[in-house]
């Protein structure tokens, strides 16, 4: 099994290590609910060496990701950040992904860790035609620093002024890139760094209060910022505008990877989409539980889960475009349980945003 | 190493039964079962009254990870249920073997007690998992 450069650091820490798509990773450190109140209300950090950094560049770097992506790279200030899916000729999602943009020429980006061989031959595939290169930092560590108190508590441990950087917005020097981004809803940053350079970065946000915290509570806070999982809330065989990322395609100059698909399905009709939504009674909320309204429309939940900041299941799920709101049902085992459909996210910056 | 109470007796499944005289059983999950499972959000009790058949599903455990059905570890019929773990399921969590308990039955043959592990066996059912 893979293991990323802080794996020392988790046994010691007693975390409690997992398969996750054949990495060897900490699931939680002793309470996953514990963690996740860490970042809602003061700071935590995980360990996301796993996930994949590919730099491109050359003259037609910007041309590539323009083609490549469905969102529009060239609207991007020099440091800002991006997110976008990347989609097959059929308009289903390869990955989603996060772009930064160093410069004119020059850009990183990262990608999922289980989709890595995939996305990366389909880079090599498509950037042939282009006068551009990749190169995959593979000596890399990612660490992640999210809660309302990232920032003051990181600030004085690095060299990097982090006053001025602005949301989705990037800041690096010769060792350290910081992108402050995250995938929690709450503010902080991402920090890439050199494999030699984690352990001791680690340690000292150890001492300076951040608790380290597994990819259980990393789950359930994005959820609860009504983020989408690769490979559960959107796959290849899903278009973004069926899966509640219509928002992530640019509406210009439509000569991206897939953008025909698109345009066929939006004349022929967008049949499905996806809602949030909250369990009315006890229980929980799971993958692949079935949903049902009282006039026969259907739909699947494609993450779920108990919220801890909101101390109810929550899910998101993929429903006929007619699902009723008044009489959506889920089935749970022998029961079917009413549901409310709701906006997301359910949490925005530590406070729930369900109504009552 | 998970504390297994000598004084119990336990399933492959990780259920506990402690007797309670005239036969009845109080049912809970093992301490190595709840750090399994990770934190524990909701259980679903069984109904009072209702008779099961030993194996037969009478619960379920859901914790952040994973829901874990409860199964009836004797022939027999629910007496008690532990309503406190509808408002406090974490209780499992902290006090598996007290506060935590999930149910109590009286069961319907003595002979069914033979089917259960001793607290030696148990500790020796989890020795390779730990």
């Amino acid at each position: 099994m893979k293991k990323t450069v802080l794996n020392d650091a988790h046994r010691k820490a007693g975390a409690k290590m997992v398969d996750f798509g054949g990495w060897d990773m900490p699931i939680n450190y002793g309470s996953q609910i514990e963690e996740h109140h860490a970042v809602r209300q003061h700071v935590g950090m995980f360990d996301v060496s796993h996930m994949t950094v590919i730099d491109i560049q050359g003259p037609e770097a910007t041309e590539f990701l323009y083609h490549l992506l469905a969102n529009d790279i060239t609207k991007l200030n020099i440091n800002q950040a991006l997110y976008s899916t990347m989609l097959n000729h059929e308009g289903g999602v390869i990955d989603d992904l996060i772009t930064y943009k160093i410069s004119d020429t020059s850009y990183r980006v990262v990608v999922n860790a289980g989709t890595r061989e995939k996305d990366l031959a389909w880079f090599e595939k498509e950037i042939a035609e282009f006068d551009a290169f990749m190169i995959e930092q593979d000596d890399t560590a990612i660490i992640a620093v999210q809660g309302p108190k990232a920032i003051e508590t990181l600030q004085p441990l690095i060299d990097l002024d982090l006053s001025e950087l602005k949301r989705f917005y990037a800041t690096h020097n010769e060792i350290m890139f910081v992108g402050r981004t995250g995938y929690t809803g709450e503010d902080g940053v991402e920090l890439i760094v050199p494999s030699e350079a984690a352990a001791a970065l680690w340690q000292k946000l150890i001492e300076a209060g951040v608790k380290p915290c597994g990819l259980g509570a990393r789950d359930t806070l994005r959820l609860e910022a009504g983020m989408h999982l690769y490979g559960q809330d959107m796959d290849e065989n899903i278009t973004p505008l069926e899966c509640g990322l219509g928002w992530t395609l640019r509406k210009e100059n439509q000569e991206f990877n897939g953008a025909e698909a698109l345009q066929a399905l939006r004349e022929a009709g967008i049949n499905k989409k996806l809602i949030g939504l909250v369990l009315e009674g006890r229980g929980v909320l799971r993958h692949d539980q079935t949903l049902i309204d009282d006039e026969g429309h259907q739909g699947i939940i494609t993450s779920g889960g108990y919220s801890p900041s909101t101390e109810k299941a929550i899910a998101m799920a993929v429903v006929d475009k007619g699902m009723n709101a008044d009489s959506v049902q889920v089935q749970i085992r022998n029961k079917k349980l009413p549901c409310r459909i709701v906006k997301l996210p359910f949490v925005r910056n530590g406070k729930s945003m369900i109504e009552d | 190493m998970s504390y297994v109470p000598d004084n119990l007796k336990y399933t492959a499944s990780h259920e506990w039964l402690e007797d309670l005289g005239e036969g009845v059983y109080r049912v809970g999950i093992t301490e190595f079962a709840q750090a399994q499972l990770g934190d524990i959000v909701f259980v679903e009790l069984p109904e009072m009254d209702e008779s099961y058949a030993q194996e037969d599903e009478c619960g379920v455990v859901e914790s952040v990870k994973t829901a874990s059905d409860i199964y009836a570890p004797l022939v027999g019929t629910i007496t008690a249920i532990n309503d406190a773990l509808e408002d406090t399921p974490e209780l499992i969590n902290d006090s598996p073997f007290d506060d935590g308990w999930i149910f109590e039955m009286k069961i319907d043959d003595d002979a069914d007690l033979g089917s259960l592990l001793s607290a030696e066996d148990y500790r020796n059912s989890i020795a390779d998992e730990e």
